[in-house]
């Protein structure tokens, strides 16, 4: 019905590039697409919407071939296509972005074009994918140097990489899945940019972000999914706004953060001129989180906030310099050692660090505690208390979840984030480190997590957010230190903070002392 | 039209663990028919003989439940070193090295009569135990390969037990290239009731507490989650060298419990034939587990009977003993394979719609001019 609009808004009334009908698709309990209708014309970038666990992943897995749907049809140019597999969707055009990466980092980029699938003309020869490489470099501001080995690339470049991929095997639809979340905000333009010529040259895109602002910019259709069903598409035409989409994805207005002023206490971590080796070295590091307080790590990618947030997570041990905590030195911090202090600690990594793919849900959610009370007596598990743990965190995040003994790694981005939140939370920390926070997770749930901070703060914990979101940073920081080559190359309160000085600082513009 | 997909499931049922381990062994003895054929013997009943002559008799039964004991011994420790991705290739020599401890302790006459069993099956684990920590330690404190490590120190320690026995350990009174037999006190004691000796009730002991240890105590939790991915397990809190070092002296002490019954309630003396290939038959028992202690038990059983059963059928039937072997290697890959369902589920597919005929040309694409064609398997 969607496409039938669609075929009438278009003047020469061609079909669209794509257009799925009454898909369904289940996990067992959990009825992850419900008969979506979607269609996709030539030249649209279509953003997909959607709470954590949606069912938008599912959904373009299914016109990917990654999933049989279990009911439904797809239709290329007009025509009912089988899709059973990932090579059946790039025949008919298809390619997928996907979140994670599939790429080999050892091989160089062209290696890596020619691994596996076949397009639509079968085998892809290297002199072919060489010319169409090129030919992409050009048409699509996508440039790539065939040799370089892909493991020595930024995210950025890698993504073109997969986004190259497709297209050199002749992709016309192309689907990318919360492509920004790990992308600097210079990186998210270059792919604005590429999309917007792909969308000129009569292509069709299919674009999904939680970042809305982005959304808001670059799409010229936006659909909403929730509980996964079609909740409603909107052309748009400038009648969007953020507010109204939060709206259609959550059913409910969101509330801004409410941050009272608060006179900050006592010093709860102290890193008195710390360095520290690692990718990014850290060097005199000097740092001070009050209680009351929150304070913003600001940064291009890859300055040294991973290791920052290593070294307070314990797992970077300092080279020089000092910790305290609570106005205790620390002389050899580790995990356990952090921990004890009461260090909350999300990591950056949901799944390579901070939670275990191959475990249930609950076994998942008890592993940084499972030595103490109540999920270990003597060293004998008490499973009932890890699965209640487990199952009180669903029931207050609102996980979206089979339940606690589901596979953690079946969770939706979203929602393993939001397990790994509750399980650092659940223990009243009074620090809290929290890497990327709200990376990848939906706006909903985002307030959600906005206002734990802000609690925390508000009962004297201290939050020490590193965030590539500039926009998170300013609504929730008392404080930003800007990293730039692993110093901080400024602590700035909020009210002299500005997007423009701290963009300045993050790009490694010296400041004059006054 | 119809094919078969394979999809991410949530949870893997319970039903799964048991029918893989089954449907494997099935496939598993449906392609070694062709073998048997081969040989020129009738399959149904070169294979009713495999694996029914363990029931003929109340002797056959205990004879295969004594060869049980030292597969479910080695199963038990290669899979409890695998759960920490501690790639154990070793029990064989770990084994050795608790026979060697059990046999030596069992000759020593001032030792009193009654600790020597006790004493025989501590040493064996002990032994064991340190025979499997040298290569955990090579891994954990230098990365050192520990499947090259461990598959290599079975020679060493086979070979070192060899020359022993050819010279000082030699048993002065029969000459062969043996160890003195132990002292008659050092035997094991019979299993009241069963008459199988008392390695055979430990083996099943020691299962049900490795599967309590695996599945209800923070020390197995630990070693999933180190198996599982080490990095997290680290940034919890978890010491990823020390668990994988725990897993390393355990998955030894089982493996040299098996040699501690070998000598104790079989061979009475350590030879260098004393193992047969229990080690290396371990990771066939513990793959067919799923790495379930549990499972280790029928997986050790099926494998005591085929063993058993292999030499009834070759003089029976004239099809060569070495398909026992045979069966144990392709049981292993079936076992992998299917392992793939415990992770994927398979659905049919058919077409979401049937496939119409090659039409028209479509939107060409913008880059490669490719008509968008309809998946060829259509058809
Ligand atoms: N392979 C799977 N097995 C079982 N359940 C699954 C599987 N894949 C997804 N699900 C479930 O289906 C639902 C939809 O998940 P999906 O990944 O499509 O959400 P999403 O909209 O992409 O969310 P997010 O924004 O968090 O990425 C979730 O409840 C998820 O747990
Ligand atoms: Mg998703």
């Amino acid at each position: 019905m969607s496409a039938g609009r669609d075929v009438a808004m278009i003047p020469d009334a061609r079909p669209p590039l794509v257009a799925m009908r009454g898909i369904s698709k289940r996990f067992g309990p959990v009825q992850a697409v419900a008969d979506v209708d979607l269609s996709v014309a030539a030249g649209d970038i279509l953003g997909l919407l959607g709470e954590n666990g949606a069912g938008k992943t599912s959904l373009m897995n299914v016109l990917f071939g990654t999933y049989a749907a279990d009911a439904g049809t797809i239709e290329v140019d007009g025509r009912p296509v089988a899709i059973r597999s990932s090579a059946d969707a790039l025949a008919v055009g298809i390619g997928m972005v996907h979140q994670h990466f599939e790429l080999v980092p050892r091989h160089t980029v062209l290696e890596n074009l020619l691994v596996g699938r076949a397009g639509p003309d079968g085998r892809l020869t290297r002199a072919a994918a060489l010319e169409r490489l090129a030919r992409i470099g050009c048409d699509y501001h996508l440039e790539l140097d065939p040799d370089r080995l892909v493991g020595d690339l930024a995210i950025g470049e890698q993504q073109r990489v997969e986004i190259a991929k497709s297209l050199v095997r002749g992709a016309r639809i192309l689907v990318l899945d919360e492509p920004t979340a790990t992308l600097t905000p210079r990186e998210a333009e270059g792919l604005f940019r590429a999309l917007r010529s792909m969308a000129a040259r009569g292509m069709g895109v299919i674009f999904i972000s939680h970042k809305l602002g982005e959304v808001l910019a670059l799409t010229s259709r936006i659909a909403v999914m929730r509980h996964g069903r079609m909740a409603a598409e909107r052309a748009n035409d400038g009648s969007l706004s953020k507010p109204e989409l939060a709206r259609l994805m959550c059913g409910r207005d969101l509330a801004p953060p409410e941050k009272p002023a608060m006179a900050p206490g006592a010093p709860l971590l102290v890193l008195d001129r710390v360095s520290a080796r690692g990718r990014v070295p850290l060097r005199d590091v000097s740092l001070a989180l009050r209680e009351g307080e929150i304070v913003g790590i600001a940064g291009v990618s890859g300055n040294g906030q991973r290791e920052l947030a290593d070294l307070v997570a314990g797992i970077l041990p300092p080279a020089s310099g000092t910790i305290a905590v609570a106005g205790r030195a620390v002389p050899d911090p580790s995990p356990r050692r952090m921990q004890a202090l009461g260090i909350g600690r999300v990591p950056e990594d949901r799944l390579t660090t901070g939670m275990i793919g191959a475990m249930p849900l609950s076994e998942s959610m008890a592993l940084p505690w499972i030595d103490e009370p109540p999920f270990s007596h003597h060293g004998v598990l008490d499973r009932r208390a890890i699965r209640a743990f487990a199952a009180a965190g669903i029931a207050r995040f609102d996980i979206r979840t089979s339940g606690p003994d589901a596979r953690t790694g079946t969770l939706s981005g979203g929602n393993l984030q939001k397990a790994l939140l509750a399980r650092e939370l659940a223990r009243g920390p009074r620090i809290l480190l929290a890497a990327q926070p709200t990376r990848g997770i939906d706006v909903g749930a985002t307030e959600f997590v906005h206002a734990q901070f802000l609690a925390l703060r508000r009962a004297g914990g201290a939050v020490l957010l590193v965030s590539e979101d500039l926009e998170e940073l300013f609504a929730l920081s008392d404080r930003i230190a800007v990293m730039y080559a692993g110093r901080i190359v400024a602590d700035l309160p909020i009210g002299e903070a500005s997007v423009e000085r701290v963009g300045l600082l993050m790009a490694g513009v010296e400041e004059r002392a006054a | 039209m119809i094919r078969v997909r394979l999809e991410r499931r949530e949870v893997t049922p319970a039903w799964l663990q048991v029918a893989i381990p089954i449907a494997s062994v099935l496939v598993t003895l449906v392609l070694c028919a062709a073998l048997v054929r081969a040989a020129g013997a009738d399959v149904i009943e070169a294979y009713r003989i495999l694996l029914l002559s363990t029931f003929r008799s109340g002797y056959d039964v205990q004879d295969t439940l004594v060869k049980a004991a030292p597969l479910l011994f080695t199963g038990l420790a290669v899979l409890v070193a695998f759960r920490a991705k501690f790639w154990n290739i070793g029990a064989e020599g770990q084994l050795m090295a608790g026979a060697v401890a059990a046999c030596f302790v069992g000759e020593r006459t001032f030792l009193p009569a009654v600790s020597l069993v006790p004493l025989m099956i501590v040493s064996a684990a002990l032994f064991g135990a340190l025979w499997a920590l040298l290569p955990a330690l090579l891994k954990v404190r230098l990365k050192v390969d520990d499947v090259v490590t461990t598959l290599l120190l079975n020679f060493i320690m086979l070979y070192g037990v060899t020359a022993l026995l050819e010279g000082p350990w030699r048993d002065p009174k029969s000459g062969y290239p043996n160890a003195p037999s132990v002292r008659i006190e050092a035997e094991f004691p019979l299993v009241p009731g069963l008459g199988v000796h008392l390695g055979v009730a430990l083996a099943l002991a020691a299962a049900l507490l490795v599967w309590w240890m695996m599945s209800r105590t923070t020390l197995g939790f630990r070693i999933r989650a180190v198996g599982h991915n080490p990095a997290a397990a680290a940034y919890a809190g978890i010491g990823v060298g020390r668990v994988i070092l725990t897993a390393a002296l355990v998955s030894g002490a089982l493996a040299g419990l098996a040699g501690a019954g070998e000598v104790g309630g079989v061979r009475f003396q350590v030879t260098s034939d004393l193992s047969s290939g229990y080690g290396y038959a371990g990771i066939v028992v513990a793959t067919l587990a799923e790495l379930n202690p549990l499972g280790a038990v029928p997986a050790a059983l099926f494998f005591a009977i085929v063993f058993n059963g292999a030499g009834t059928m070759a003089r029976a039937t004239g099809v060569p003993i070495y398909l026992a072997d045979v069966i144990q290697g392709v049981a292993l890959v079936t076992m992998v394979a299917g392992r793939l369902f415990a992770t994927y589920r398979p659905r049919l597919v058919r077409p979401l719609a049937p496939a119409p005929a090659p039409g028209p040309e479509a939107t060409p694409s913008p880059l490669a001019g490719r008509g968008g064609g309809v998946a060829a398997e259509g058809r």
